[in-house]
């Protein structure tokens, strides 16, 4: 009896809280918005301390010593790029969600760490309007209109690296540490030289002519957020202090990068100069410990993700030894970006006292 | 007459060969690197998928069915040389820029997919009127696509430059990998498009649904 009276009292609320706030009629239009207790979601129902803001904060503070370092070794032109790569990346993300009428998410920084991670990833003498290009292609292409947070299928930094190739002039011009260039003007003067970086000296088969321990530090021509390979490494390490990323990703993928380097040296370098050399230039760092290691676009399960990191070495790899392009970071992350669905299946964890996959093929 | 403009409609909007039913996806993704080459394409179908349209409803009593596919194929590449033919004599550079995809009309789903579907059930005359229609639709998509690359991949339209000097042309629209982001983004908006006229046709009857309670 009292549990019916309860029951039915739990009814009424309902209809009552459907009935008032449940449909509002707006300019004609029906809106349905349910109270909040009425919203249910799908397990787990686990309750963390973490959210997407604080997250993104640690992964930008992992960032900013490298960031800082670009700024240093490539001049205010720079701060001028991840600047207008940051706002256009935030603005097109507030634009969008408005447009397509969705809760605006900027607040949760993962705009602004994508702005990062593009601006991080071009060369300082880029024209002003590439990073404008690259944001709306990594936010309104490959982040908004496949949902957005959490739902987009590639890594949208690298993926808007990969679309501005469209202007490869533009694109492939590196300088060196400490040339001047205007940091505001929204073109570069064209008697600045380009120069090649450590991986088209290692392409072409010989050794850069800048020291190990310069590529270390990032006293090499290069993208503005890549050159430090130690300052990278410092901040992948406090991502893994503070738990936001895993070792697998990491160590499978440099460490495959490092196996393969040292047991086939090109151009008949020493194996342990070459495979250092290897490491340290171009994208690896910041792929491996900031890109691949993305929670969206990574696999979910330990064994997962070192079949994931091992993936994106051995395309790294092909890709410098025998490739057009002298980089292969960003494509290896993103081809194995689009298996991770595949990975996912074939790692599906065991429920506890059930049979895995293989026993069950075996019994078929 | 009304069925006639039913028919247009399908094949323009509704039905549209290649941004609905997706068919003919080679020519469209390859030819469409400039707006003449996309039009003549359009047009050398158009002409094709009449004729064999109207030949093969004209015969449709006589070809057995065991050897239908076979028999339309013959009827369609004979239509396809003399298309071929004609455009080497009076258009040279147009068959310069389309090259082998003017002989690979003959395997173009669309023709083959509108013989089997339409022209070998129905009379002459509305399989003519399904070829035109069909035809316009796969030129509209195609010179859409190719005008949104050639413009963003190119600076040009017509191969008349249409921007300033400021503009550094995006050549990844001009290369493959363009082709299938610019379809994926006119599909997109073509799907929207039906949706929300199709929203609009439920919300409908539901008001008048609810009206008459």
């Amino acid at each position: 009896m009292d549990t019916n009276q309860n029951e039915k009292e739990i009814k009424e609320q309902t209809v009552s809280a459907d009935g008032e706030s449940g449909i509002e009629k707006t300019d004609g239009k029906k809106k349905i918005e349910f109270p909040e207790f009425l919203t249910v979601t799908s397990s787990p129902h686990i309750k963390s301390p973490d959210t997407t803001r604080s997250i993104m904060l640690d992964v930008i503070i992992g960032l900013i010593p490298a960031l800082i370092w670009g700024v240093y070794i490539f001049g205010m032109r720079a701060l001028t790029i991840t600047l207008i790569s940051v706002a256009s990346c935030v603005l097109f993300e507030f634009l969008t969600q408005k447009l397509l009428h969705r809760p605006v998410t900027i607040l949760d920084f993962s705009a602004a760490v994508t702005g990062i991670l593009l601006a991080m990833n071009l060369s300082v003498a880029v024209p002003l309007w590439i990073p404008i290009a690259g944001a709306f292609f990594a936010i309104v292409v490959v982040k908004q209109i496949f949902g957005g947070i959490g739902k987009n299928v590639v890594n949208p930094a690298l993926a808007a690296r990969v679309f501005l190739f469209a202007w490869p002039g533009e694109m492939t011009r590196f300088v060196n540490p400490k040339t001047a260039i205007d940091p505001v003007s929204i073109g570069i003067d064209a008697d600045i030289v380009a120069q090649a970086t450590p991986l088209a000296s290692l392409k072409h088969g010989e050794l850069p002519n800048v020291s190990i321990f310069d590529m270390l530090i990032g006293n090499n021509a290069g993208c503005i957020g890549e050159v430090s390979a130690l300052l990278l490494a410092a901040g992948g390490v406090y991502l893994l202090v503070r738990k936001v990323i895993t070792w697998h990703i990491p160590v499978a993928f440099i460490g495959t990068v490092a196996v393969l380097t040292f047991v086939f040296p090109q151009g008949g370098a020493n194996s342990l100069d070459f495979m250092l050399y290897e490491i340290f230039a171009g994208g690896l760092m910041i792929g491996a410990f900031f890109m691949a290691t993305d929670y969206v676009t990574s696999p979910v399960t330990a064994k997962g993700k070192l079949i994931f990191g091992v993936g994106c070495g051995l395309i790294t790899v092909f890709i410098r030894f025998f490739g057009g392009y002298y980089e292969g970071v960003s494509f290896s992350i993103l081809i194995m970006n689009l298996l991770v669905w595949y990975i996912d299946k074939f790692t599906r964890p065991v429920k506890f006292g059930g049979k895995s996959n293989v026993k069950k093929q075996a019994e078929k | 007459m009304n069925s006639y403009i039913k028919q247009l409609r399908d094949g323009v909007v509704t039905n549209n060969p290649t941004v609905v039913q997706f068919l003919g996806m080679c020519p469209t993704l390859a030819v469409t690197t400039s707006v003449k080459n996309a039009i003549g394409m359009g047009f050398a179908v158009i002409a094709v998928l009449t004729c064999s349209n109207l030949f093969i409803s004209l015969v449709r009593k006589f070809i057995p069915k065991e050897v239908r596919i076979a028999s339309y194929i013959v009827i369609i590449s004979g239509f396809v040389t003399a298309v071929e033919l004609l455009i080497k004599a009076f258009l040279p550079a147009l068959d310069e820029s389309l090259g082998l995809f003017i002989p690979l009309i003959v395997v173009n789903c669309i023709i083959l997919a509108r013989a089997e579907a339409f022209a070998s059930k129905n009379k002459p005359l509305p399989s003519i009127m399904d070829g035109i229609s069909m035809g316009l639709g796969f030129t509209i998509s195609l010179t859409v696509i190719a005008s949104v690359r050639e413009l963003l991949g190119a600076g040009t339209l017509f191969d008349y430059p249409v921007f300033g000097e400021w503009f550094s042309p995006a050549i990844i629209f001009i290369l493959p990998s363009g082709a299938f982001l610019t379809l994926g983004f006119v599909v997109a908006a073509v799907q929207k498009i039906r949706n929300s006229s199709a929203e609009r046709k439920r919300i409908e009857e539901l008001k008048k649904r609810m009206n008459e309670e």
